[in-house]
């Protein structure tokens, strides 16, 4: 990281939930992630910016063992010691992948159900859950037997991240939300995000879209070339001019 | 239907599982029974040329498990099928075990050998997957031919005894059938509740994305596994149940032949449903007889007759019966 590029006036996280530390990653001999530290802390929304082939995507599929990796990723104090995909989302450590990940064959409440795996058999519980979730889209309880493929973008991204607050994550990471959305369901989307936050989840929010996302991070890590080449403070940028420089520098 | 906001999930999702009668998938089953009725009551080749086709839907039952359900592709099926077929030869002609018994032992060594190969081969994914799981087959097939001392290589194992159970024995074509549709029936039930079961679901997950099945907590190695294994089971089954109708085995019933066959009922059956076997392994053992008059047109007929049903209906007869009964309850 180079510090000259670094915001002043950051607040340290005082108990990170997930401490990213060192983390670097490959495709072959290809160095996709080179010795990341990134944190988050509860009730913090933190974005992670950079162009196009940064390492954004990448650095989410390392934190969640979806790729081979070397580094620390800390849950909560305790190291995610097995790395295999899905041990971090048995944990509470829960991905929105790029492009959704939706089931499209699928209702929108089988979609849901499956975000409520680890749950087991516990009726109860899922259908706790899944008041919970109807409460924050309740669009999809008005769609819950439509097909998930069959409904447009900004639907099936509240289906996306339905599904994951299903899991009852304990941190959530999304790649992309704003991906081929419109502004105004996009706005819709983050507003969901902001709330999510507020009410003490952390949350690491991958988005192209910089200024969106500053409006709602805390703090924002900005990649290049697999490298974190600046953390930044939203509030100290106060227009396009400056996010520029942090993008140039 | 949308749910008003004082109804309760639950009630909401009772009411729409019960909102229509799934008309068009009944008409498969019905046809489906018609067909094997038709077989009982007149018996003779009808029933003989039926009673291969319930065989080979146990077999496409598994296929159609990994296949439909899980969305991974096995052309090895039938070294499980060989597996199955050869442990009820040899263990009830050289050993004398009962049927049900060698049966049994046959499903043991196919799991067994299933997950031995699936655990290092499912780490393959699509035409590496296919490539391995062929090549698994031909080297069952090539172990039944260069194993003699127990396959008796091309020679065959004959003498097998009929399919039984204490001093019961399936010995007519209707008892056979009778037996056949049974074991279908039973095999197509478990597969409707493993497909609205937790497992199911996460066959499901795995066949839409196996990254996002990841994120959800699904171990997906451990998903693609259990499906291997109840394909393998399945495959297994049918073997036995083969050489026990025909009382003969030798190491051609299991060849390539077999996965092709297979492959063409479980898509025109309908891939990922649970009718879809049974219909296809219906309609594909049928056309061949539809056509026998044509003598040396028979199989071009049969292959035309075949493209003809892809074209228009790509989901196979199962599936289009079911989109429609989608677009009814909607």
């Amino acid at each position: 990281m180079n510090p000259a590029a670094t915001s002043s006036s950051l607040p340290e996280v005082a108990q990170p939930v997930l401490d990213v530390r060192s983390l670097s990653a490959s495709y072959g001999h290809v160095e996709a992630l080179r010795s990341v530290d990134i944190s988050v802390g509860r009730g913090e929304l933190v974005a992670v910016l950079g162009p196009n082939g940064a390492g954004k995507s990448t650095l989410l599929r390392a934190i969640m063992g979806l790729i081979p990796n070397h580094g620390e990723v800390l849950f909560q104090g305790n190291a995610l010691t097995r790395r295999k995909p899905g041990a971090a989302a048995t944990k509470g450590v829960v991905l929105v992948p790029e492009g959704r990940g939706i089931f499209g064959p699928m209702t929108v409440l089988e979609n849901l159900e499956l975000g409520a795996y680890s749950v087991g058999r516990d009726k109860k519980e899922v259908e706790r859950r899944l008041t919970s979730v109807f409460g924050l889209f309740p669009r999809l309880k008005e769609r819950f037997k439509q097909t998930a493929g069959s409904m447009s973008g900004g639907e099936q991204q509240m289906v996306a991240v339905g599904r994951a607050m299903m899991a009852d994550p304990k941190v959530l990471l999304l790649d992309e939300p704003s991906l081929g959305l419109a502004p105004r369901v996009t706005g819709e989307i983050l507003d969901t995000l902001g709330a999510l936050s507020q009410s003490g989840l952390p949350v690491i929010l991958v988005e192209q879209k910089a200024p969106l996302a500053l409006q709602l991070a805390c703090r924002a890590y900005l990649l290049s070339l697999g490298r974190i080449v600046a953390t930044i403070n939203p509030r100290e940028v106060k227009s396009h001019d400056e996010l520029a420089q942090y993008y140039f520098a | 239907m949308t749910s008003s906001p004082s109804t309760t999930l639950p009630e909401a999702r009772s009411a729409v599982q019960t909102t229509r009668l799934p008309l068009a998938t009944a008409a498969v089953w019905a046809v489906s029974a018609a067909i094997v009725g038709y077989a009982l009551i007149f018996g003779g080749y009808a029933a003989t040329i039926i009673s291969f086709a319930l065989i080979y839907a146990v077999f496409v039952s598994g296929l159609n498990v990994f296949m439909g359900l899980t969305a991974q592709v096995s052309f090895g099926q039938s070294a499980f099928a060989a597996i199955g077929g050869y442990s009820s030869a040899v263990l009830t002609t050289t050993y004398a075990w009962p049927p049900l018994a060698g049966m049994s032992a046959g499903l043991v060594f196919s799991l067994l050998a299933a997950w031995a190969i699936g655990f290092p081969t499912l780490r393959l994914k699509g035409h590496y997957l296919a490539m391995a799981t062929l090549a698994i087959g031909l080297i069952t097939y090539e172990i039944a031919v260069e194993w003699e001392s127990v396959t008796q290589g091309y020679l065959g194992i004959s003498g097998i005894p009929p399919l039984g159970i204490g001093p019961f024995e399936a010995v007519s074509d209707r008892q056979i059938l009778v037996v056949l549709s049974v074991v279908v029936l039973v095999i197509a039930f478990a597969v409707k509740r493993i497909q609205h079961s937790r497992l199911g679901r996460s066959f499901a997950a795995v066949a839409g994305s196996e990254e996002a099945a990841a994120t959800l907590g699904i171990n997906v190695a451990r998903t693609k596994l259990v499906s291997f294994l109840l394909a393998a089971g399945l495959a297994s089954i049918s073997g036995s149940l083969f050489v026990h109708v025909v009382g003969y085995v030798s190491p051609e019933v299991f060849g390539l032949h077999m996965v092709i066959l297979a492959f063409s009922m479980v898509y025109i059956g309908g891939l990922g449903t649970v009718a879809g076997p049974l219909i296809g392994a219906l309609i594909v053992s049928i056309l061949p007889e539809v056509f026998r008059g044509m003598k040396d047109s028979q199989d071009l007929a049969y292959g035309i007759a075949l493209i003809l049903i892809l074209i228009y209906a790509p989901k196979g007869i199962a599936g289009v019966a079911g989109a429609f009964d989608a677009r009814r309850a909607a």
